[in-house]
């Protein structure tokens, strides 16, 4: 008797919660119709490629298909790894990221520091405006712009060294010169618009803090040491961390149009995974080749974000991604 | 150190003076490196453009012998630009195509993703979390570009297709978070009370939200156009060579990497080969592909700095 009871009582439950769910998905159907594009334009755009990482483990071939290109297990893999392109890729691309990230956030707050010291309003606005410039052009310009500074023949920079009486560099046949060249270059571009985040920080700042800093006889060293830096501390570690996720991405823009796509001798030291997957698909049609990294790198890549994303809620719970 | 100083400052007033010399000595000398290197960084960012305009006003042979310009164009002379205006229907083309897709692609966009953003910021709306984390998550795994390649190509069939470069740049979730973090700051209860006047969700949206929204729209919206009129990477995948009219950054990819366009030009001029201005043309071509970009931008920096400081980084 009890037991048909608490059935019947279980089925007027979950009556009133399909019902119930049922009448929160009516009332919100406009909201969830607004939302409707954007979730159709990530399921085609993001969503469905993503099974299509299957590739990495067949020998694709173009005329038989996703479906009967002969499988292949970790082939793929294995050739990646014993070649050595999986360990070269992966080093370039971190370290790439980690020197644009150390030296790109440094650079940004001593600019932004510098940038605060100074009084003159029209000073600041010009050069601010200035030093955004790079940002708004593309990375197309950027490349041409490197090859018009360094171009052997008729580059800047071997004009400079003609003019001063010293060797020409032959820059695009040097590869190892190539990693100051784009650490630079990416510097150059990013840290006026870098140092925003940081001069917003700055203008955030008490000025009594700074006014009581200079009664207690604080000078401008001092002022900067114990009481801008520490204040600008958490702004750089929340930055920190969130570049330290996108550790396992490269900036395709940036490596390709500096050194191009067919410039091979450079690419011991320039390749990164973009570049590698880039013509693998278009140069050479190995598309089980460029999907295997993509796997790696997205795989790698998930784990770092979680990873960073766990210690950020440990110790700001605040700033947590998700 | 600090004591002393501090006691300094109490024993007597010759010696106060002597403290404000020594801070204004630290802060003079902060001051000036600030004036240095802030001026030395500005000038080192403009440079390379002044370079790039001088040396496309300069003749081709002065180039040859001395290199390119920097600070004053070699031999002055307007013959690079002469010479693309010379058969200017391409040159016209890619800036009606970067035009189009930019004024387009901009605006719609824009209003999906306003949409989006303030479908997301609503309190009231129980699915939020759940969809804010479906956009959220195709920034941590994506399938990379070969599945992406095969699907715009094999399955859009968008090959060849200006629909191409178009749709996949209309929305990403950086800007939905912007746009939904921008939008949170407008009151709910204007909402509750529009809601109570018997408003539906999407006339609130567009007769109430829309205008209010008019700083956020302006920053996303920049964001949007400069990534369009910036746009090459798709248009490199999916554009093949018998699309005549390439988008902007494009045409000057490959102006820069196969100088076809100039040795076409000269041949429609009658430039003989040995005249034909390569290295002043290309230069040239920059100046015109990225021109109008260059002289808007100090206008519009504003909005853009707006958007970083509110916090684009945060789900």
């Amino acid at each position: 008797m009890s037991k048909t009871t608490t059935t019947y009582s279980k089925e007027i439950t979950s009556y009133k919660r399909s019902r119930s769910r049922f009448a929160t998905l009516k009332n919100n159907r406009t909201l969830l119709l607004m939302c409707l594009p954007a979730i159709i334009f990530f399921f085609v755009f993001s969503y469905i490629p993503m099974p299509g990482l299957y590739i990495a483990f067949i020998n694709y071939n173009y005329s038989q298909g996703i479906f009967r290109s002969p499988f292949v297990g970790l082939a793929n893999f294995k050739f990646l790894v014993l070649s050595g392109d999986l360990w070269r890729l992966t080093r370039n691309t971190v370290l790439y990221n980690l020197a644009f990230i150390l030296l790109g956030n440094v650079f940004q707050i001593f600019l932004a520091i510098l940038l605060d010291e100074i009084l003159n309003k029209w000073f600041r606005k010009v050069s601010q405006t200035l030093m955004l410039l790079p940002h708004f052009v593309s990375y197309v310009l950027v490349g041409l712009l490197a090859y018009n500074f360094l171009n052997y023949d008729y580059g800047i920079l071997n004009s400079i060294l003609r003019a001063l009486g010293k060797t020409p560099l032959k820059t695009y046949s040097n590869p190892d010169i190539w990693p100051y060249i784009i650490v630079l270059v990416h510097l150059w571009k990013t840290a006026g618009y870098g140092s925003i985040v940081y001069f917003a920080a700055l203008t955030g700042i008490d000025e009594e803090v700074i006014e009581a800093s200079l009664i207690d006889g604080a000078n401008e060293f001092q002022k900067i040491r114990y009481i801008i830096l520490p204040l600008l501390k958490p702004t750089f570690a929340i930055l920190l961390l969130f570049s330290l996720g996108g550790i396992m991405r490269g900036d395709f823009g940036l490596f390709y149009n500096l050194v191009g796509s067919n410039n091979a001798l450079l690419f011991q030291k320039t390749d990164i995974i973009e570049t590698f997957v880039f013509r693998s698909l278009m140069n050479y049609f190995n598309f089980s080749l460029g999907s295997a990294v993509s796997l790696y790198q997205s795989v790698f890549g998930f784990i770092i974000v979680t990873t960073t994303n766990w210690i950020i809620k440990k110790i700001e719970p605040d700033y947590a991604l998700f | 150190m600090h004591y002393s100083k501090r006691r300094n400052k109490i024993v007597g007033n010759e010696n106060v003076s002597r403290l404000k010399i020594k801070y204004d000595r630290s802060a003079l000398f902060v001051r000036s490196l600030g004036y240095v290197v802030i001026g030395t960084f500005a000038l080192i960012c403009l440079i390379p453009f002044i370079s790039v305009v001088n040396t496309s006003f300069s003749s081709e042979k002065a180039v040859m012998r001395q290199g390119y310009a920097l600070f004053w164009p070699r031999e002055f002379t307007s013959f690079a630009y002469r010479l693309l205006f010379e058969n200017p229907n391409i040159l016209i083309g890619s800036y009606i195509v970067t035009i189009l897709l930019t004024v387009v692609g901009t605006s719609a966009g824009l209003f999906l993703i306003t949409m989006t953003g303030y479908a997301l910021q609503r309190p009231d709306f129980p699915y939020r979390n759940g969809i804010a984390f479906y956009i959220y998550f195709t920034t941590l795994f994506s399938g990379g570009l070969v599945p992406y390649y095969l699907l715009i190509t094999q399955y859009l069939h968008l090959k060849d297709n200006y629909l191409a470069i178009l749709l996949p740049s209309l929305m990403n979730p950086w800007l939905i978070i912007l746009m939904k973090n921008f939008l949170k700051s407008i009151p709910h209860s204007i909402v509750e009370s529009a809601k109570i006047d018997g408003a539906g969700d999407f006339t609130i949206f567009l007769k109430l939200i829309l205008p209010m929204a008019k700083p956020a729209l302006a920053t996303v919206g920049l964001f949007l156009a400069l990534g369009y009129w910036n746009e090459w990477y798709n248009s490199m995948l999916f554009l093949s060579s018998s699309v005549l009219y390439k988008p902007l950054q494009l045409f000057l990819y490959e102006v820069i990497a196969k100088a076809d366009f100039i040795r076409n030009s000269a041949a429609f001029a009658n430039v003989p080969s040995q005249d034909i201005p390569m290295e002043t043309a290309k230069m040239a071509t920059a100046i015109v592909a990225c021109g109008p970009i260059i002289i808007v931008y100090p206008f519009i920096q504003k909005y853009f700095i707006k958007g970083i400081t509110v916090g684009a980084v945060k789900g």
